[in-house]
């Protein structure tokens, strides 16, 4: 990479006024009005936008929406950590003079599904010919597939699946915003109803509607903006695959290893500086995997650690504060809310789930199930 | 009675394996540069380090070990019948993987141990097409 390239920093970012059931919004409403409210953190407009990334809709569907003609735009779409590359993408673009305001947008009517994009697989598709004939019927059937090999590798226990739950509702308890917010037990986890073992619901996220965007600028005009700037430290981003079963090791996160070994290297940061982790928790698993793969703790070692409550509200390693996909919300591209709870943390305006003198903060989200990710290292100095 | 669940339909490059099961056969590819078997089915071998063209058809055992699986428990699009039925991937004995069910098996996790032996059964759904399906390897 280049030397001392110009720095980029998200200098806006906002969610939907709400989240969770909104049959009233749109998708492309949802996307738009995220943008108003991020760019107006930034005291900006549509006006100012020179370059557009989104997942979901296309950058074609919003730049006629908008009504804007950017001189960059991005349309990768992998799934929940689609947002995640578009920072990455944005970043690149700015040092390449490409543009000079980057607005990132994510809406989704997950739950109202209200203007929705069609999306299905044929049957000559790879994943026609080859997965939906055996009655794979969504991310529960699918993303969850690896768990046994984990189980079975390094003696993880449902026990210590349902404990994700518990600690990320313990932040969502905390979180105003979140939609489930009482307290929750293992054993409540374990006696929810069974969805695809060992998934019962409570393994599983919400599935809501929201938006949110950032926008995003070159640190010559980083400081011109209303609120602190939040610097992109690290990026690194992956896919590998695209169908479950072609995983190559269903027991360890491969591709997670690779972008955060991205990620440390363009920070020239190392584990310990890490204060505070957004882990996309799409499942209770996806988590375990990802503090493994990322390499916070060994193989194995993901299911203890989040039983032991290090991840909860008063651990030593905060995770998921804003109560995660499985508590907060859920839109079915989730990575969005992760970047946005990492900003509000870095901002230190997360209230009553504030993380104390918080400087830096990972955000790590699929891309589709386990078949790619990206990682993000974010900075407020 | 109707299949009403998801048919697959071949391509040019997949059209052996299918034909190949229609008449209980299990085909997969293998490349004569690394020697290495692959699925599924793509005109190149997709190894790292090796990506040649010299690949051939060949007929393998049907036999196989558990690698993973979920147990669902909701079903949609003609599976509503099935739950709780055994989504799995298995590990072929000469080593690709592939998803598949796993049946003749009451679906709990005890009967279904990682790495267990499995054999191939031909599920013949419709008049053209054969589903490569595994159960517990016979005594």
């Amino acid at each position: 990479m280049r030397k001392n390239p110009t720095r980029v920093a998200i200098v806006g970012a906002s969610e939907t006024s709400s989240v969770g059931h909104l049959p009233n919004y749109s998708m492309l409403q949802l996307h738009a009005e995220a943008a108003q409210l991020a760019l107006a953190d930034a005291g900006l407009t549509f006006d100012d936008v020179d370059g557009l990334a989104t997942a979901g809709a296309t950058p074609a569907q919003l730049t006629e929406y908008f009504n804007i003609m950017p001189h960059w735009i991005d349309g990768t779409s992998v799934g929940g950590g689609s947002f995640l590359m578009h920072v990455s993408h944005a970043v690149a673009a700015i040092q390449a003079g490409y543009c000079n305001v980057v607005l990132v947008t994510h809406g989704e009517s997950g739950r109202s599904r209200v203007g929705i994009n069609a999306s299905s697989y044929g049957p000559s598709t790879i994943a026609g010919q080859f997965e939906l004939p055996y009655g794979v019927w969504g991310p529960p059937s699918m993303f969850s597939i690896p768990i046994v090999r984990h189980m079975h590798e390094y003696g993880t226990t449902e026990e210590q699946l349902a404990s994700v739950a518990v600690a990320t509702r313990k932040w969502a308890n905390l979180n105003p915003r979140a939609m489930m917010r009482d307290l929750i037990s293992v054993d409540d986890v374990l006696k929810s109803r069974l969805i695809a073992w060992p998934l019962h619901l409570l393994n599983c996220c919400l599935v809501t509607d929201g938006g949110g965007a950032l926008v995003l600028v070159s640190e010559e005009i980083a400081h011109e903006f209303i609120k602190d700037p939040i610097w992109i430290l690290g990026r690194g981003e992956t896919t590998a695959h695209t169908n479950i079963s072609m995983m190559e090791d269903m027991g360890n996160w491969v591709a997670a290893k690779q972008t955060s070994s991205d990620a440390f290297s363009m920070a020239e940061l190392t584990h310990g500086d890490i204060q505070h982790a957004m882990l996309y928790d799409a499942f209770t698993h996806v988590p375990i995997y990802a503090l493994e793969g990322l390499g916070f703790v060994n193989p194995g070692e993901g299911g203890p650690y989040f039983a032991e409550g290090h991840t909860a509200p008063g651990g030593n390693f905060p995770v998921n504060t804003n109560g995660g996909g499985l508590s907060y919300t859920h839109t079915g591209m989730y990575g969005m809310f992760a970047i946005q709870e990492s900003v509000t943390q870095l901002r230190g305006e997360a209230e009553q789930r504030q993380v104390d003198d918080l400087e830096i903060s990972l955000v790590h989200a699929p891309a589709g199930m386990f078949s790619g990710t990206a990682t993000l290292i974010l900075g407020n100095k | 009675m109707t299949y009403t669940k998801p048919i697959p339909k071949a391509t040019p490059e997949t059209q052996e394996f299918w034909a190949g099961l229609r008449r209980h056969e299990l085909r997969i590819q293998f490349c004569n540069e690394c020697l290495r078997y692959y699925f599924y089915p793509r005109p190149f071998c997709p190894f790292q380090g090796c990506r040649s063209d010299n690949v051939i058809w060949e007929t393998v055992s049907g036999f196989a070990k558990l690698y993973s699986y979920v147990i669902s428990y909701r079903g949609f699009g003609g599976f509503e019948d099935d739950i709780p039925y055994v989504i799995a991937v298995v590990e072929l004995n000469e080593g690709p993987r592939m998803m598949t069910n796993i049946i003749n098996v009451d679906p709990e996790p005890k009967n279904l141990i990682p790495d267990m032996p499995l054999e191939i059964v031909f599920d013949d759904i419709t008049e053209e097409v054969t589903l490569p399906k595994f159960q517990p390897m016979s005594e």
